[in-house]
């Protein structure tokens, strides 16, 4: 059984993305820590990478600010693995095909595997791309996360089916980034994912509000928020993993 | 040449978000309907010949094959084409192609702005609404070009993030098309980004080899020795190769830009400095860091500052079939010069460095064998920027 699975068993889920060395790893260690410690059932942690493709400017800037301040993968997998000492709670990475690829794909989901990370969430590896990395995944018993998006529609039930760990589902059109309303009819996506699967979904995508994140909840079985927290690293910098332990708890109760 | 997956070798595939995902299967199923279909490419090649000036012509350059005294050089003149360059051949294509899908909105990138004004032209043909995405920088470089785009009636977008050039306004035209998709289409440049894209612009630029082979066939009966032609992501270069990739006899050899040399950081030679990755939906070659992130690349060429080459380039490497070779800033200003001195064409400094190479190919072939250089557009866009770099105070 999926590690991932223990995330959902404390109710509807909240789940926290962070980027690595944004502006430093001690910084990301104690956000990380401030959201494990509030709540936080799963945490992201986003590997950057110089072109997100799929980011809004609140994601791509903490990038940018990694990249800038020297982060790198290597030096990312020295940070889980002191990170995991004690921190518990299901962790995944979330980063771009490229970084995986070029680092040589069986020597990073190997890694993945040594220091802890229990899936990886890759915005820019469809379905019909999975190969590329899905062998190696199983043999390192890392989850490969998938996503379906407002468009995905007779794409759901096949991407459902699937799944492992759990199933991102992409709230709206677009890119990440807060959102003010969300339109989409994710509650007849759900309806699929649920026909199809018996592991959990998450919503993600614009989420930034307690009332939001209790809506997609509700909906589903999770809530997943990025550009919210990655504003308050933005805005706090080294001081901000207090700001994101608030943060955490209040969305938390809210579920 | 395309297996359905959309590879070429290893290299292609469609590493795209899943909110894309259905766009461009829907793109697909669409151009293998109306690609044969008789209706579709009547009104094609009416807009090729009658409103983009095709057949572009094959012209003998005897100054210049006189003057380098080996091989016999012919020049494919797209510098002629209406808006200025290749690109058009490519835009109205997918432009007509969009409109029979029931677009209304067509968002393209551009780097020198040949591909952005082709795009703003096609929209303003067939009545569409257009939007382009540039980077800052070349905004700068390019002013006119801009200028041009707006013009048209496109709104022109300067993208500020990374380092402000063609691979940002690749990223930032991608994301604006998952945010919308119902009734936009992305009009792609280059023989670049997930399938089906790479084939669709291959197919549409074809005409350019395919004309070049009549065209020879017709003055001297016989197969070129040698195609060159620029390469940034490779569009004119797909374009001037695919119908000789079937005859071995013939060289095909693609001029990346090395901007201030391959020993250098600042460069954007794909072949020669990039290695395997997945960027902008594709496998393929690109420049990086040893963890994956993608260089910030340079030539003076806006045009072919990009940091990837097209994946069916990267296969045409990998079996040797075709060759890549590096062609420095002042190599390409030096061939510029020489072709507006020489022939008294004012060629693009893209295509400059297809020229550079040439310079340099030509004298080593004997008499009797023909070269075929594609001048993929006109330098009156490069003008400004070359005068400066020659230091003279020149503004637009």
């Amino acid at each position: 059984m999926s590690n991932i699975t223990k995330a959902f068993a404390n109710g509807k889920a909240f789940i926290a993305f962070i980027t690595c060395g944004d502006p430093d790893l001690e910084t990301t260690a104690a956000a990380v820590r401030a959201a494990a410690s509030n709540g936080a059932d799963l945490i992201e942690l986003g590997i950057p990478f110089s072109d997100p493709t799929a980011e809004g400017p609140v994601i791509q800037g903490a990038n940018l600010r990694a990249l800038q301040g020297g982060v790198t993968t290597d030096k990312i997998f020295s940070f889980v693995e002191d990170l995991r000492r004690d921190v518990q709670i299901p962790l995944v990475f979330m980063t771009y095909a490229n970084v995986v690829f070029s680092y040589g794909a069986e020597r990073f989901i190997a890694a993945c595997q040594r220091i802890g990370i229990d899936g990886l969430i890759l915005p820019d590896l469809p379905f019909e791309e999975k190969e590329e990395f899905l062998p190696l995944c199983h043999a390192y018993g890392v989850d490969l996360i998938s996503l379906v998006a407002p468009t995905s529609q007779n794409r759901i039930a096949r991407i459902a089916r699937e799944a492992e760990g759990f199933l991102y589902i992409v709230s709206s059109l677009g890119v990440t980034g807060t959102r003010s309303e969300i339109k989409t009819d994710l509650s007849s996506i759900v309806e699929v994912v649920r026909q199809n699967t018996d592991i959990p979904c998450a919503i993600g995508f614009g989420i930034s509000t307690p009332a939001q994140a209790q809506k997609m909840a509700a909906l589903s079985d999770g809530a997943i928020v990025g550009s919210a927290i990655i504003k308050l690293l933005a805005k706090y910098g080294k001081e901000a993993p207090s700001y994101i332990g608030d943060y955490v708890r209040m969305m938390k109760d809210a579920l | 040449m395309t297996n359905p997956n959309g590879r070429f070798g290893v290299h292609g595939g469609q590493y795209i978000p899943e909110t894309l995902m259905n766009a461009v299967i829907e793109l697909e199923e669409a151009y293998l309907h109306y690609k044969d279909d008789p209706d579709f490419r009547r009104e094609l090649s009416g807009l090729f010949n009658e409103y983009a000036n095709r057949p572009s012509r094959l012209y003998y350059a005897k100054k210049m094959t006189e003057d380098l005294g080996g091989a016999k050089i012919y020049l494919k003149r797209e510098d002629l084409n209406h808006t200025g360059s290749h690109k058009i051949n490519n835009v109205l294509g997918q432009a007509l192609l969009a409109k029979k899908m029931g677009k209304t909105r067509l968002i393209a990138e551009t780097g020198a702005g040949q591909h952005g004004v082709a795009t703003a032209t096609a929209a303003a043909l067939m009545d569409m609404e257009c939007v382009v995405f540039m980077g800052e920088e070349d905004t700068v470089r390019q002013a006119l070009n801009v200028y041009r785009m707006r013009l048209l009636g496109a709104k022109v977008v300067p993208v500020k993030t990374g380092t402000g050039t063609l691979k940002d306004a690749v990223s930032e035209a991608m994301r604006e098309w998952t945010s919308r998709i119902g009734d936009t289409h992305y009009c792609l440049g280059s023989v670049m980004g997930p399938h089906p894209f790479p084939t669709i612009v291959r197919d549409f630029q074809a005409v350019i080899s395919r004309e070049i082979k009549e065209q020879l066939f017709a003055k001297e009966g016989k197969l070129p020795d040698a195609v060159l032609a620029c390469v940034g992501g490779g569009s004119n270069a797909m374009g001037s190769f695919y119908h000789f990739i079937e005859d071995p006899s013939v060289r095909l050899i693609g001029c990346e830009a090395a901007g201030r040399g391959v020993d250098t950081f600042e460069t954007a030679a794909t072949i020669a400095t990039g290695r395997p990755g997945i960027f902008h939906g594709m496998k393929s070659y690109f420049c990086q860091d040893e963890y994956g992130q993608i260089a910030p690349v340079y030539s003076i060429s806006a045009g072919l500052d990009y940091p990837g080459i097209g994946p069916e380039h990267a296969y045409l490497h990998d079996t040797g079939r075709a060759t890549y070779v590096p062609v420095t800033d002042e190599e390409a200003v030096r061939a510029f010069e020489y072709m507006a001195k020489t022939e008294g064409i004012i060629c693009a400094i893209e295509s400059a460095h297809a020229v550079a190479h040439a310079q340099k190919l030509a004298p080593t072939m004997g008499k009797e064998q023909i070269l075929v250089i594609t001048i993929s557009g006109r330098g009156d866009k490069d003008c400004a920027a070359i005068a400066r770099y020659r230091g003279e105070d020149i503004h637009e």
